[in-house]
């Protein structure tokens, strides 16, 4: 019985050491935040378009019925690694022929058109969302966030921050093949 | 008396440190719901603040739509669910007692019954030992023996 007792302050050693061992673990992300959109429908929002650009705007209704799932970005322009993440984003419409939807958030129509004129417009529709009440009916937290919404208008996908750099597009990538958006790629 | 005024004075900026001029209600009972509302409701962007003291882009957003929804005639209750419902358990600062957050909730009182009934163990099985190294008869004639040989021994 006694002896028994000796085990405790190993017991507790082990339990500390797990505990700091998972908050040492690089892969933790202390500010993840889980979305509570996953898997449930696209909130209610419409927007308007971009003053001054071509692309037509979209709301909940433009996410419903399409034939194949639709990739949401939230971006600005004042937003650095928005600008990152741009290219990623182009090259998943050009070379993968993604869908690509845009929420505008929170920027100036003028920057948003001049951005876009410099950068290139991978979007096939781009809302504006000038007040940030769309972020917050898509529970964001900051820009960038990008979704991947289901062909039946259900969210799928979260990535919080810049979809940049090798682990974070193949993270992507591979959240698109599982919402049936891209062919599985062989050691792609 | 000055030095109280100053004190209270500079205090007063810190209780409205994140909550700007054109935030506030006009009606003053609106307003102080709403400031016990925002203490419930955690800034997604710095975490360990509350959106009343934060001054995060989401946050002042969050504010001003806690107001919003008030003016609209919302009870503090639905105020509360309208963000829960979009940001998640994440976002009150009392998170709700479900099965996700039981381990939070109920961790406390299990660590505590733990370490009582360690230490109730402990002290009943110290209490035991102490009776049983209780000499016996022979034993006891034994060292009386030895001290009566001790003290004939030495002047």
């Amino acid at each position: 019985m006694v002896r028994a007792l000796a085990a405790i302050p190993f017991l507790i050693a082990v339990i500390f050491g797990g505990f700091f061992l998972w908050g040492l673990d690089p892969d933790r992300d202390p500010n993840d935040i889980p979305s509570v959109l996953i898997s449930q429908a696209v909130p209610y929002f419409a927007l308007a378009q971009v003053e001054g650009l071509q692309t037509a705007s979209f709301g909940r209704d433009d996410l419903m019925g399409n034939p194949s799932p639709v990739i949401v970005n939230v971006f600005a322009s004042w937003c650095v690694p928005c600008r990152a993440e741009h290219a990623v984003l182009t090259d998943l419409v050009e070379s993968d022929g993604q869908r690509l939807f845009g929420i505008n958030y929170k920027d100036k129509p003028e920057d948003a058109t001049r951005w876009l004129a410099e950068l290139g417009n991978p979007y096939e529709r781009i809302g504006a969302d000038s007040t940030g009440r769309a972020g917050i009916e898509w529970g964001i937290s900051g820009v960038p966030e990008t979704f991947i919404v289901g062909p039946d208008g259900t969210v799928l996908y979260r990535f919080v921050g810049p979809v940049v750099g090798n682990d974070a597009v193949a993270d992507f990538r591979q959240a698109l093949v599982q919402a049936g958006a891209l062919e599985n790629e062989a050691g792609g | 008396m000055k030095l109280l005024a100053t004190i209270i004075l500079l205090l007063i900026p810190m209780s409205v440190f994140a909550v700007e001029p054109d935030e506030i209600l006009q009606d003053p009972m609106l307003e102080q719901r709403a400031r016990e509302i925002s203490k419930e409701l955690r800034c997604v962007v710095c975490q360990n603040q509350d959106i009343d003291s934060s001054n995060a882009g989401v946050a002042r957003d969050l504010r001003i739509l806690v107001r919003e929804r008030l003016v609209a005639g919302d009870t503090d209750e639905e105020v509360i669910s309208y963000i829960h419902a979009r940001y998640g358990d994440y976002v009150l600062m009392r998170p709700p007692f479900n099965a996700t957050t039981a381990a939070l909730w109920l961790a406390p009182f299990i660590l505590a019954a733990v370490s009582l009934l360690i230490g109730w163990w402990v002290l009943s099985t110290s209490r035991k030992r102490r009776t049983s190294v209780r000499l016996s008869a022979k034993e006891e004639a034994e060292v009386a023996r030895y001290i009566e040989a001790k003290k004939a021994g030495e002047p």
